[in-house]
Protein backbone atom coordinates (compact mmCIF):
# COMPACT_ATOMS: atom_id res chain seq x y z
CA UNK A 1 0.00 0.00 0.00
CA UNK A 2 1.26 3.23 -0.86
CA UNK A 3 -0.78 5.89 0.95
CA UNK A 4 -0.77 6.81 4.75
CA UNK A 5 -3.35 4.81 6.39
CA UNK A 6 -5.48 7.91 7.81
CA UNK A 7 -6.87 7.57 11.87
CA UNK A 8 -8.98 9.67 13.48
CA UNK A 9 -7.92 9.91 17.50
CA UNK A 10 -10.81 10.79 19.20
CA UNK A 11 -11.88 11.15 22.86
CA UNK A 12 -15.96 11.07 23.27
CA UNK A 13 -17.35 12.16 26.02
CA UNK A 14 -16.16 13.85 29.13
CA UNK A 15 -13.12 12.38 29.75
CA UNK A 16 -10.16 14.52 30.34
CA UNK A 17 -7.21 11.81 30.47
CA UNK A 18 -6.03 12.35 27.07
CA UNK A 19 -2.13 11.01 27.69
CA UNK A 20 -2.94 7.10 26.40
CA UNK A 21 -4.21 9.28 23.28
CA UNK A 22 -1.50 10.35 22.92
CA UNK A 23 0.63 7.98 23.63
CA UNK A 24 -1.29 5.82 20.37
CA UNK A 25 -1.26 8.55 18.22
CA UNK A 26 2.13 9.03 18.44
CA UNK A 27 2.75 5.32 17.90
CA UNK A 28 1.04 5.38 14.98
CA UNK A 29 2.68 8.39 13.54
CA UNK A 30 5.83 6.48 13.51
CA UNK A 31 3.98 3.73 11.99
CA UNK A 32 3.64 5.79 8.63
CA UNK A 33 0.15 7.10 9.43
CA UNK A 34 -1.47 9.92 9.26
CA UNK A 35 -3.47 10.74 12.66
CA UNK A 36 -5.98 13.04 12.77
CA UNK A 37 -5.99 14.23 16.42
CA UNK A 38 -9.62 15.74 17.29
CA UNK A 39 -8.84 15.93 21.28
CA UNK A 40 -10.98 16.19 24.29
CA UNK A 41 -14.94 16.52 24.54
CA UNK A 42 -15.84 15.41 21.18
CA UNK A 43 -19.63 14.07 20.62
CA UNK A 44 -20.19 11.10 18.52
CA UNK A 45 -21.56 13.67 15.70
CA UNK A 46 -18.39 15.55 15.55
CA UNK A 47 -16.24 12.14 15.14
CA UNK A 48 -18.47 10.66 12.60
CA UNK A 49 -18.56 14.41 10.66
CA UNK A 50 -14.46 14.48 11.07
CA UNK A 51 -13.91 11.02 9.60
CA UNK A 52 -16.32 11.66 6.55
CA UNK A 53 -14.10 15.04 5.67
CA UNK A 54 -10.90 13.82 6.45
CA UNK A 55 -11.57 10.68 4.64
CA UNK A 56 -10.67 8.06 7.18
CA UNK A 57 -9.57 4.57 6.69
CA UNK A 58 -10.36 4.15 10.64
CA UNK A 59 -11.61 5.96 13.67
CA UNK A 60 -9.55 5.44 17.14
CA UNK A 61 -11.54 6.03 20.27
CA UNK A 62 -10.31 6.28 24.16
CA UNK A 63 -12.55 6.22 26.96
CA UNK A 64 -11.80 6.61 30.42
CA UNK A 65 -14.94 7.65 31.76
CA UNK A 66 -16.96 4.15 31.37
CA UNK A 67 -19.05 5.72 28.93
CA UNK A 68 -18.40 3.70 26.45
CA UNK A 69 -21.12 1.26 25.79
CA UNK A 70 -23.18 3.80 25.20
CA UNK A 71 -20.78 6.15 23.27
CA UNK A 72 -18.80 3.31 21.23
CA UNK A 73 -21.38 1.96 19.28
CA UNK A 74 -23.32 5.51 18.56
CA UNK A 75 -20.14 6.14 16.23
CA UNK A 76 -20.60 3.29 14.75
CA UNK A 77 -24.11 3.38 14.08
CA UNK A 78 -23.95 7.19 13.35
CA UNK A 79 -21.26 5.98 10.40
CA UNK A 80 -23.49 3.59 9.31
CA UNK A 81 -26.12 5.95 8.83
CA UNK A 82 -23.94 8.16 6.91
CA UNK A 83 -23.26 5.77 4.46
CA UNK A 84 -19.09 5.55 5.97
CA UNK A 85 -19.70 1.87 7.15
CA UNK A 86 -16.34 1.01 5.70
CA UNK A 87 -14.31 2.64 8.07
CA UNK A 88 -12.89 0.90 10.82
CA UNK A 89 -13.38 1.54 14.21
CA UNK A 90 -11.71 0.27 17.24
CA UNK A 91 -11.53 1.51 21.10
CA UNK A 92 -9.24 1.43 23.98
CA UNK A 93 -9.26 2.79 27.34
CA UNK A 94 -10.69 2.00 31.04
CA UNK A 95 -13.10 -1.35 28.99
CA UNK A 96 -14.00 -4.20 31.43
CA UNK A 97 -13.60 -7.35 29.21
CA UNK A 98 -16.86 -8.30 30.21
CA UNK A 99 -18.30 -5.29 27.92
CA UNK A 100 -15.54 -6.02 25.13
CA UNK A 101 -18.13 -9.10 23.54
CA UNK A 102 -20.97 -6.62 23.73
CA UNK A 103 -18.53 -3.64 21.67
CA UNK A 104 -17.45 -6.14 19.30
CA UNK A 105 -20.59 -6.87 18.38
CA UNK A 106 -22.13 -3.51 18.01
CA UNK A 107 -19.39 -3.05 15.13
CA UNK A 108 -16.03 -2.46 16.94
CA UNK A 109 -13.67 -4.02 15.33
CA UNK A 110 -11.45 -4.47 17.95
CA UNK A 111 -10.71 -2.70 21.68
CA UNK A 112 -7.21 -2.63 23.06
CA UNK A 113 -7.34 -1.76 27.02
CA UNK A 114 -3.92 -0.61 28.86
CA UNK A 115 -0.92 -2.78 28.56
CA UNK A 116 -1.90 -3.52 24.96
CA UNK A 117 1.73 -3.00 23.02
CA UNK A 118 0.88 -0.27 20.42
CA UNK A 119 2.50 -2.95 17.48
CA UNK A 120 -0.74 -5.04 18.28
CA UNK A 121 -3.05 -1.79 17.42
CA UNK A 122 -0.91 -0.14 14.70
CA UNK A 123 -0.55 -4.61 13.12
CA UNK A 124 -4.68 -4.55 13.47
CA UNK A 125 -5.27 -1.45 12.00
CA UNK A 126 -3.24 -2.52 8.90
CA UNK A 127 -4.81 -5.69 8.48
CA UNK A 128 -8.25 -4.86 8.96
CA UNK A 129 -8.87 -1.55 6.97
CA UNK A 130 -10.86 -1.76 4.05
CA UNK A 131 -9.40 0.59 1.30
CA UNK A 132 -6.11 -0.62 0.44
CA UNK B 1 -19.62 5.87 -5.07
CA UNK B 2 -19.78 8.05 -8.14
CA UNK B 3 -17.35 10.42 -7.14
CA UNK B 4 -18.09 13.50 -9.23
CA UNK B 5 -21.94 12.96 -8.80
CA UNK B 6 -21.12 13.38 -5.56
CA UNK B 7 -18.98 16.31 -5.50
CA UNK B 8 -21.66 18.16 -7.73
CA UNK B 9 -24.35 17.06 -5.22
CA UNK B 10 -22.68 18.79 -2.38
CA UNK B 11 -21.84 15.20 -0.57
CA UNK B 12 -19.04 15.94 1.73
CA UNK B 13 -17.85 12.40 1.30
CA UNK B 14 -17.35 11.85 -2.29
CA UNK B 15 -15.59 15.44 -2.26
CA UNK B 16 -13.13 14.08 0.52
CA UNK B 17 -12.56 11.00 -1.20
CA UNK B 18 -11.86 13.20 -4.42
CA UNK B 19 -9.18 15.23 -2.26
CA UNK B 20 -7.60 11.42 -1.08
CA UNK B 21 -7.49 10.14 -4.59
CA UNK B 22 -5.60 13.59 -5.23
CA UNK B 23 -3.45 13.10 -2.56
CA UNK B 24 -2.60 9.93 -3.87
CA UNK B 25 -2.23 11.17 -7.78
CA UNK B 26 -4.77 9.12 -9.20
CA UNK B 27 -5.59 9.37 -12.94
CA UNK B 28 -9.30 8.85 -12.31
CA UNK B 29 -8.94 12.16 -9.49
CA UNK B 30 -7.33 14.31 -12.20
CA UNK B 31 -9.68 13.55 -15.02
CA UNK B 32 -12.36 14.65 -12.33
CA UNK B 33 -10.69 17.95 -12.28
CA UNK B 34 -10.30 18.92 -15.71
CA UNK B 35 -13.65 18.25 -16.13
CA UNK B 36 -14.90 20.29 -13.42
CA UNK B 37 -12.44 22.86 -13.91
CA UNK B 38 -14.45 26.10 -15.26
CA UNK B 39 -16.24 25.52 -12.13
CA UNK B 40 -13.52 26.85 -9.90
CA UNK B 41 -12.74 30.65 -9.20
CA UNK B 42 -15.74 31.44 -7.11
CA UNK B 43 -13.81 30.82 -3.97
CA UNK B 44 -11.55 33.44 -2.28
CA UNK B 45 -8.58 31.87 -1.09
CA UNK B 46 -6.67 32.77 1.98
CA UNK B 47 -3.44 31.72 3.25
CA UNK B 48 -2.68 31.64 7.14
CA UNK B 49 1.24 31.01 7.85
CA UNK B 50 3.27 32.07 10.34
CA UNK B 51 5.80 30.21 13.30
CA UNK B 52 5.01 27.33 15.22
CA UNK B 53 2.37 28.43 17.78
CA UNK B 54 1.48 31.87 16.83
CA UNK B 55 -2.22 30.79 16.89
CA UNK B 56 -2.71 29.94 12.93
CA UNK B 57 -5.44 27.14 13.87
CA UNK B 58 -7.19 29.44 16.20
CA UNK B 59 -7.08 32.85 14.32
CA UNK B 60 -8.28 30.66 11.08
CA UNK B 61 -11.56 29.05 12.99
CA UNK B 62 -12.40 32.51 14.34
CA UNK B 63 -12.48 34.17 11.27
CA UNK B 64 -14.34 31.10 9.97
CA UNK B 65 -16.87 31.53 12.53
CA UNK B 66 -17.09 35.08 11.73
CA UNK B 67 -17.49 34.29 8.03
CA UNK B 68 -20.35 31.96 8.75
CA UNK B 69 -22.52 34.57 10.86
CA UNK B 70 -22.16 36.53 7.36
CA UNK B 71 -23.52 33.57 5.24
CA UNK B 72 -20.44 32.43 3.83
CA UNK B 73 -19.76 28.81 3.12
CA UNK B 74 -16.03 28.01 4.63
CA UNK B 75 -13.22 25.32 3.32
CA UNK B 76 -9.98 24.84 5.39
CA UNK B 77 -7.20 23.07 4.27
CA UNK B 78 -4.78 22.26 7.26
CA UNK B 79 -1.42 21.15 6.25
CA UNK B 80 1.03 19.60 9.43
CA UNK B 81 4.28 18.58 8.49
CA UNK B 82 5.17 14.62 7.85
CA UNK B 83 7.82 13.21 9.46
CA UNK B 84 10.68 12.25 6.66
CA UNK B 85 11.51 9.47 8.34
CA UNK B 86 8.24 7.56 9.05
CA UNK B 87 6.26 9.00 6.58
CA UNK B 88 3.91 9.69 9.11
CA UNK B 89 2.21 12.76 10.80
CA UNK B 90 -0.13 14.33 13.69
CA UNK B 91 -2.68 16.39 11.78
CA UNK B 92 -3.73 18.38 14.69
CA UNK B 93 -4.87 21.73 13.62
CA UNK B 94 -8.45 20.64 13.96
CA UNK B 95 -8.54 20.69 17.49
CA UNK B 96 -8.44 24.32 17.53
CA UNK B 97 -11.33 24.10 15.50
CA UNK B 98 -13.70 21.48 17.17
CA UNK B 99 -16.83 23.81 17.05
CA UNK B 100 -16.67 23.64 13.75
CA UNK B 101 -16.86 20.41 12.98
CA UNK B 102 -20.44 19.91 12.41
CA UNK B 103 -21.33 23.52 10.85
CA UNK B 104 -22.38 22.26 7.51
CA UNK B 105 -21.38 25.21 5.97
CA UNK B 106 -17.96 24.22 7.07
CA UNK B 107 -15.48 21.84 5.51
CA UNK B 108 -12.22 20.68 7.51
CA UNK B 109 -9.59 18.87 5.85
CA UNK B 110 -6.10 18.04 7.11
CA UNK B 111 -3.15 16.67 5.35
CA UNK B 112 0.33 16.13 5.59
CA UNK B 113 3.40 17.68 3.84
CA UNK B 114 4.11 14.67 2.38
CA UNK B 115 7.59 15.15 1.28
CA UNK B 116 7.28 19.02 0.30
CA UNK B 117 9.33 21.50 2.03
CA UNK B 118 7.79 25.16 1.21
CA UNK B 119 5.00 23.99 4.24
CA UNK B 120 2.35 22.84 2.01
CA UNK B 121 1.81 19.83 0.51
CA UNK B 122 1.66 19.49 -3.54
CA UNK B 123 -1.88 17.93 -3.48
CA UNK B 124 -2.92 21.09 -1.35
CA UNK B 125 -3.93 22.77 -4.96
CA UNK B 126 -6.02 19.89 -5.65
CA UNK B 127 -7.50 19.72 -2.39
CA UNK B 128 -8.60 23.67 -3.05
CA UNK B 129 -10.16 22.59 -6.26
CA UNK B 130 -12.23 20.21 -5.13
CA UNK B 131 -13.47 22.49 -2.31
CA UNK B 132 -13.98 25.50 -4.95
CA UNK B 133 -15.90 23.03 -7.11
CA UNK B 134 -17.97 22.12 -4.01
CA UNK B 135 -18.61 25.54 -3.48
CA UNK B 136 -17.03 27.26 -0.91
CA UNK B 137 -17.11 30.95 -0.76
CA UNK B 138 -14.06 31.37 0.88
CA UNK B 139 -11.17 28.58 1.15
CA UNK B 140 -8.30 29.09 4.14
CA UNK B 141 -4.85 27.20 3.91
CA UNK B 142 -3.25 26.77 6.65
CA UNK B 143 0.61 25.94 6.50
CA UNK B 144 3.32 24.48 8.48
CA UNK B 145 5.08 27.48 10.61
CA UNK B 146 8.49 26.83 8.51
CA UNK B 147 9.43 29.97 9.83
CA UNK B 148 11.88 31.21 6.83
CA UNK B 149 10.34 30.56 3.95
CA UNK B 150 6.55 29.90 3.48
CA UNK B 151 7.27 30.51 -0.21
CA UNK B 152 4.40 27.49 -1.45
CA UNK B 153 1.43 29.37 0.50
CA UNK B 154 2.16 32.66 -1.87
CA UNK B 155 1.55 30.32 -5.19
CA UNK B 156 -2.14 28.83 -4.01
CA UNK B 157 -3.24 32.29 -1.97
CA UNK B 158 -5.37 35.38 -3.20
CA UNK B 159 -4.13 36.86 0.58
CA UNK B 160 -1.78 36.09 2.63
CA UNK B 161 -2.20 36.56 6.48
CA UNK B 162 1.47 36.13 8.21
CA UNK B 163 0.37 35.42 11.85
CA UNK B 164 3.44 36.77 14.27
CA UNK B 165 3.75 36.33 17.64
CA UNK B 166 5.81 39.00 20.29
CA UNK B 167 8.70 37.61 21.92
CA UNK B 168 9.90 34.84 19.47
CA UNK B 169 13.31 36.09 19.53
CA UNK B 170 14.74 39.36 18.55
CA UNK B 171 13.92 41.25 14.76
CA UNK B 172 16.32 39.37 12.51
CA UNK B 173 13.96 36.67 12.50
CA UNK B 174 11.58 38.96 11.36
CA UNK B 175 13.85 40.58 8.50
CA UNK B 176 14.98 37.11 7.41
CA UNK B 177 13.98 36.55 3.73
CA UNK B 178 10.54 34.93 2.80
CA UNK B 179 8.83 36.10 5.61
CA UNK B 180 8.37 40.08 5.04
CA UNK B 181 7.91 39.27 1.57
CA UNK B 182 5.11 37.44 1.58
CA UNK B 183 2.71 38.79 4.35
CA UNK B 184 -0.34 41.14 2.70
CA UNK B 185 -1.63 41.25 6.18
CA UNK B 186 0.36 40.87 9.12
CA UNK B 187 -1.54 40.02 12.36
CA UNK B 188 0.38 40.10 15.90
CA UNK B 189 -1.58 37.19 18.00
CA UNK B 190 -1.38 36.79 21.76
CA UNK B 191 -0.90 40.85 21.78
CA UNK B 192 -2.14 40.76 25.34
CA UNK B 193 1.28 39.60 26.17
CA UNK B 194 4.54 41.70 27.03
CA UNK B 195 5.93 43.11 23.41
CA UNK B 196 3.16 43.08 21.21
CA UNK B 197 3.40 46.99 20.48
CA UNK B 198 7.12 46.47 19.87
CA UNK B 199 6.80 43.46 17.72
CA UNK B 200 4.55 45.54 15.82
CA UNK B 201 6.52 48.17 15.12
CA UNK B 202 9.55 46.15 13.98
CA UNK B 203 6.97 45.03 11.44
CA UNK B 204 6.31 48.32 10.59
CA UNK B 205 10.08 49.39 10.21
CA UNK B 206 10.47 46.71 8.03
CA UNK B 207 7.71 47.21 5.85
CA UNK B 208 9.09 50.93 5.45
CA UNK B 209 12.08 49.14 3.83
CA UNK B 210 10.89 46.54 1.97
CA UNK B 211 7.80 48.29 0.12
CA UNK B 212 7.65 50.91 -2.41
CA UNK B 213 4.30 49.72 -4.36
CA UNK B 214 1.30 51.44 -3.48
CA UNK B 215 -0.40 48.58 -1.52
CA UNK B 216 0.96 48.37 2.17
CA UNK B 217 0.51 45.28 4.53
CA UNK B 218 -1.29 46.31 7.23
CA UNK B 219 -0.15 45.63 11.03
CA UNK B 220 -3.26 44.33 13.26
CA UNK B 221 -2.59 43.45 17.00
CA UNK B 222 -5.22 40.53 17.61
CA UNK B 223 -6.18 38.04 20.57
CA UNK B 224 -7.88 35.46 18.07
CA UNK B 225 -8.27 33.61 21.47
CA UNK B 226 -10.62 36.03 22.96
CA UNK B 227 -12.25 36.74 18.94
CA UNK B 228 -10.68 40.58 19.77
CA UNK B 229 -9.19 41.96 16.05
CA UNK B 230 -10.66 39.21 14.54
CA UNK B 231 -14.10 41.37 12.56
CA UNK B 232 -10.83 44.40 11.87
CA UNK B 233 -8.74 41.17 10.38
CA UNK B 234 -11.70 40.41 8.12
CA UNK B 235 -12.36 44.01 7.06
CA UNK B 236 -8.31 44.19 5.84
CA UNK B 237 -8.72 40.80 3.96
CA UNK B 238 -12.00 41.96 2.09
CA UNK B 239 -9.66 45.66 1.63
CA UNK B 240 -6.78 43.65 -0.12
CA UNK B 241 -8.99 42.03 -1.89
CA UNK B 242 -10.42 45.57 -2.94
CA UNK B 243 -7.03 46.88 -3.71
CA UNK B 244 -6.12 43.87 -5.78
CA UNK B 245 -9.56 44.39 -7.97
CA UNK B 246 -8.83 47.95 -8.80
CA UNK B 247 -5.70 47.86 -9.11
CA UNK B 248 -5.71 44.89 -11.34
CA UNK B 249 -2.65 43.17 -9.87
CA UNK B 250 -5.59 40.41 -9.03
CA UNK B 251 -5.06 39.10 -12.59
CA UNK B 252 -1.17 39.63 -12.59
CA UNK B 253 -0.90 37.97 -9.92
CA UNK B 254 -2.69 35.29 -10.39
CA UNK B 255 -1.32 34.69 -13.86
CA UNK B 256 2.23 33.88 -12.46
CA UNK B 257 0.55 31.51 -9.85
CA UNK B 258 -0.69 29.87 -12.93
CA UNK B 259 2.64 30.20 -14.77
CA UNK B 260 4.27 28.36 -11.88
CA UNK B 261 1.22 25.61 -11.24
CA UNK B 262 1.86 24.59 -14.51
CA UNK B 263 5.37 24.31 -13.78
CA UNK B 264 4.91 22.30 -11.23
CA UNK B 265 2.40 19.88 -12.59
CA UNK B 266 4.71 19.36 -15.53
CA UNK B 267 7.62 18.88 -12.84
CA UNK B 268 5.68 15.76 -11.54
CA UNK B 269 4.83 14.46 -14.63
CA UNK B 270 8.37 14.29 -15.58
CA UNK B 271 9.66 12.21 -12.31
CA UNK B 272 7.00 10.43 -12.64
CA UNK B 273 7.90 9.03 -15.77
CA UNK B 274 11.63 8.97 -14.67
CA UNK B 275 10.12 6.64 -11.56
CA UNK B 276 8.45 4.92 -14.05
CA UNK B 277 11.30 4.16 -16.47
CA UNK B 278 13.62 3.16 -13.36
CA UNK B 279 11.49 0.98 -12.25
CA UNK B 280 10.88 -0.80 -15.36
CA UNK B 281 14.74 -0.53 -16.45
CA UNK B 282 17.25 0.16 -13.55
CA UNK B 283 19.23 2.21 -15.59
CA UNK B 284 19.39 4.51 -12.82
CA UNK B 285 21.45 1.40 -10.64
CA UNK B 286 23.26 1.00 -13.89
CA UNK B 287 24.41 4.37 -14.78
CA UNK B 288 25.51 4.75 -10.89
CA UNK B 289 27.70 2.15 -11.21
CA UNK B 290 29.44 3.05 -14.60
CA UNK B 291 29.93 6.77 -12.84
CA UNK B 292 30.80 4.09 -10.03
CA UNK B 293 33.49 2.47 -12.19
CA UNK B 294 34.70 5.45 -13.84
CA UNK B 295 32.86 4.84 -17.05
CA UNK B 296 30.95 7.44 -16.89
CA UNK B 297 31.08 11.33 -15.39
CA UNK B 298 27.76 12.05 -13.32
CA UNK B 299 27.01 14.87 -16.10
CA UNK B 300 26.93 12.50 -18.90
CA UNK B 301 25.06 9.68 -17.26
CA UNK B 302 22.02 12.69 -16.76
CA UNK B 303 22.50 12.97 -20.18
CA UNK B 304 22.24 9.43 -21.28
CA UNK B 305 19.12 9.07 -18.60
CA UNK B 306 17.24 12.41 -20.70
CA UNK B 307 17.92 10.12 -23.92
CA UNK B 308 16.01 7.24 -22.34
CA UNK B 309 13.56 9.68 -20.98
CA UNK B 310 12.62 10.99 -24.65
CA UNK B 311 12.77 7.62 -25.93
CA UNK B 312 10.13 6.60 -23.38
CA UNK B 313 8.17 9.81 -24.03
CA UNK B 314 8.20 9.08 -27.64
CA UNK B 315 7.49 5.65 -28.22
CA UNK B 316 5.78 4.36 -25.01
CA UNK B 317 3.18 7.31 -23.87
Amino acid sequence: MDRPIRVVVAKPGLDGHDRGAKVVARALRDAGMEVIYTGLRQTPEQIVETAIQEDADCVAMSILSGAHNHLFPRVVNLLREKGAEDILVVGGGVIPEDDIPGLISSGIAGIFTPGTPTSVTIDFIKANIKRK
Amino acid sequence: MDIKAGLLKKDKRAAARLISMMENGEAEAVQIIKECYSMTGNARIIGITGPPGAGKSTVTDKLAKQLRKEGKQVGIVAVDPTSPFTGGAILGDRVRMTDLSCDPGVFIRSMGTRGALGGLSKAAHGAVKVLDIFGMDYIFIETVGVGQSEIDIVKLADTVVMVMVPGLGDDIQAIKAGIMEIGDIFAVNKSDRDGAERTAAEIEAMLDFNRSEEYRPPVLNIVARDNEGIEELLELIENHWDYQEKSGSYDQRKIRRLRTEIMDIFKDAVMKTVYDLSEDTNIIDELAQKVMDKQLDPYSASDRLMDEFTKKRLYNC
